[in-house]
């Protein structure tokens, strides 16, 4: 079992209010990434769930009991950090041992669970190593293995890789979304990376000061964003907000087109220069800046080979064409 | 670019060490060779050195003449014992400052500090009636927490920066682990401190074995420490300068002894926090 209810949860530290209340089901099971720029509140959020900071009001109810006030220890909830946190004196079997010595359990059974998790997480031959001999991914595995022995109600991560290097990180999102697909325990996942996020999540709950702009799938996010936020947060590379009488011909204050959204016509539609022409292989990213509605991103096709100076027409997709009012939120 | 050291400026650099360690080190070694010689020899003007009169008599007197076991243990008792009481109480006090600061903390720590600042004096004659009126007076107790409450800030202070070092999410990983404060301080940071808590543990040692103004005037006999031991021979029959120096000798050598062995723990734990 894993639900976790937030309701109206609020935290200040002073005069700020760093999250002013938030309403919020987590389903048991669920693979939920809270993402949103840095300082939007999102790890304060993961550590209110944690129990590492006391909420100033509100209530976190974990599997049908208020667990507001409740220590962290008590949650049944286990927490990967950033930092991976392991404890530098022990070693690999020592610290994925931890949390069941803390829990009272007989040193075979504890030895049996460390062992299983270990063999997982593929750390079976560094047992007896401290975390100072260990690489990055080794010791985020070693978190990971501390977390996953204690069979939590649900699992929590504060950005996990982002210590890792860009080649590590692919293979660790990969993972811990494995990992979910087979203990199928609710996970909660903290990042800024929206990548991140679309790969991962069942659900994507999108943050900017302290405040949920959205909750939902990564396909209806990224499909049907429900403010300019949401549509220029989720989507790589960004979604292009266009304001304006292109966006006036659309009964729309601002439009929003994604770059992938944009074809390279050979008449009509907005004419601009190519600035910067990133050829990728399978894909070509430009930035073109048009006489019609500014400089625009575009995501072409990678046979498509124009280069800096080169002029060219480009046509929003009809059907994809976002709209948002005056207040920037998504009109019908 | 990294400037290459030659070898001449590594001979001047170890003979300016070494001159100054000399300097630093010249009264005790005067007193450890006064130790040896003969009350003539050692009053002799101009000094001797190599025409001295050579012998070991005065230490035989020294150990004769006195209890030396029983100072020595009271020393061993009071520095050891205000050390360890002072790491009960400095541990738990130095976590809270380190790890749940208020907007006070700092204040607090000042606060301590300062009161090493006052004149040992100025509070002689309140200390001197306490412990007469309870009973502490020339008793190890009453040592052991005069020196305790006087090292008590330098404690703290060490403790803190050492803790101030160790990852705050380090303990949050103990505290979702399930671990109760108590075990967070005894299986976490207790173990990760032990290098900051061993080099204050000897430093305050060292200090309290050093200490002689409190443990002079506090003490009588029972509870007199090899600080009160030297001040026995500098008494009514006037100066024995090779005796005196025989129990100086006496006296330091064991702190010299454990100073010696543990000088690389010492210099850890005195730079720790100065170099990230």
């Amino acid at each position: 079992m894993g639900k976790i209810v937030l309701n109206s949860v609020r935290k200040s530290f002073g005069e700020v209010d760093v999250i002013p209340g938030v309403d919020l089901t987590i389903e048991n099971g669920e693979f939920v990434v809270f993402v949103g720029p840095s300082g939007c509140g999102k790890s304060t959020l993961l550590r209110l769930i944690a129990g590492l900071e006391d909420t100033t009001s509100g209530a976190i109810v974990i599997d049908g009991s208020d667990a507001t006030a409740l220590p962290p220890a008590k949650r049944g909830l286990a927490m990967v950090f950033q930092s991976y946190a392991l404890y530098p004196h022990m070693t690999v079997r020592k610290n994925i041992m931890f949390p069941l010595k803390m829990a009272g359990m007989d040193l075979a059974e504890a030895t049996k669970r460390a062992d299983a998790a270990a063999s997982v997480l593929n750390l079976t031959n560094y047992m007896e190593r401290k975390p100072g001999q260990l690489s990055g991914g080794q010791r985020q595995r070693v978190a990971i293995g501390r977390a996953i022995v204690r069979e939590p109600a649900a699992f929590l991560f504060d950005e996990p890789l982002s210590n890792l290097d860009a080649a590590l990180r692919v293979n660790m999102r990969q993972e811990i979304t494995e990992l979910h697909q087979s203990l199928k325990t609710t996970m909660i996942y903290v990042t800024h990376d929206q990548v991140e996020a679309m790969t991962m999540a069942d659900k994507i709950v999108v943050l900017n000061a302290g405040r949920i702009e959205q909750v939902g799938s990564p396909m209806e996010l990224y499909n049907h964003p429900k403010n300019t936020f949401v549509a220029g947060f989720i989507g790589s590379p960004k979604m292009n907000l266009i304001e304006g009488p292109e966006a006036a011909k659309h009964g729309a204050t601002t439009i929003g087109i994604r770059p992938e959204h944009l074809e390279v016509v050979s008449e009509g539609g907005w004419s601009g220069v190519v600035g910067l022409s990133e050829h990728l292989g399978s894909d070509t990213f430009l930035k073109v800046t048009t006489d019609a509605v500014g400089t625009i991103n575009v995501r072409a096709g990678g046979e498509v080979m124009l280069r800096h100076g080169d002029r060219v027409n480009l046509a929003p997709q009809a059907n994809k064409i976002h709209r948002f009012g005056a207040d920037g939120k998504a009109l019908a | 670019m990294a400037r290459a050291v030659t070898t001449q400026r590594k001979l001047v650099y170890t003979i300016a060490a070494w001159s100054v360690a000399l300097l630093i080190f010249f009264p005790v070694l005067w007193t450890i060779l006064t130790s040896f010689k003969t009350e003539t020899s050692a009053v002799a003007n101009p000094p001797e050195l190599l025409s001295a009169d050579w012998t070991l008599e005065n230490y035989a007197e020294v150990w004769g003449r006195t209890d030396y076991p029983r100072f020595f243990l009271n020393s061993v008792i009071i520095s050891v014992g205000s050390t360890l009481l002072g790491l009960l109480i400095a541990i738990p006090a130095a976590w809270s400052m380190a790890f749940v600061p208020s907007n006070k903390t700092k204040d607090l720590l000042m606060w301590m500090l300062s009161t090493k600042m006052m004149p040992a004096a100025a509070v002689l004659i309140p200390m001197y009636l306490i412990f007469q009126r309870t009973g502490l007076f020339d008793t190890r107790t009453g040592l052991v927490l005069a020196l305790m409450l006087m090292n008590l800030p330098v404690i703290i202070w060490m403790l803190y920066t050492y803790f101030k070092e160790i990852p705050g999410e380090i303990l949050e990983a103990a505290r979702m682990d399930g671990a109760s404060l108590r075990d967070e301080v005894l299986y976490i940071l207790t173990p990760m401190a032990i290098p900051g808590i061993a080099s204050t543990m000897l430093l305050n040692i060292i200090l309290a074995w050093n200490e002689a103004f409190w443990t002079i005037t506090l003490t009588t006999t029972k509870a007199a420490p090899l600080s009160a031991f030297i001040a026995s021979f500098s008494a009514p029959q006037g100066l024995f300068y090779a005796k005196l120096s025989a129990a100086s000798t006496m006296a330091i050598a064991p702190i010299l002894i454990l100073g010696w062995f543990s000088q690389k723990q010492l210099v850890r734990g005195l730079t720790f926090g100065a170099v990230k």
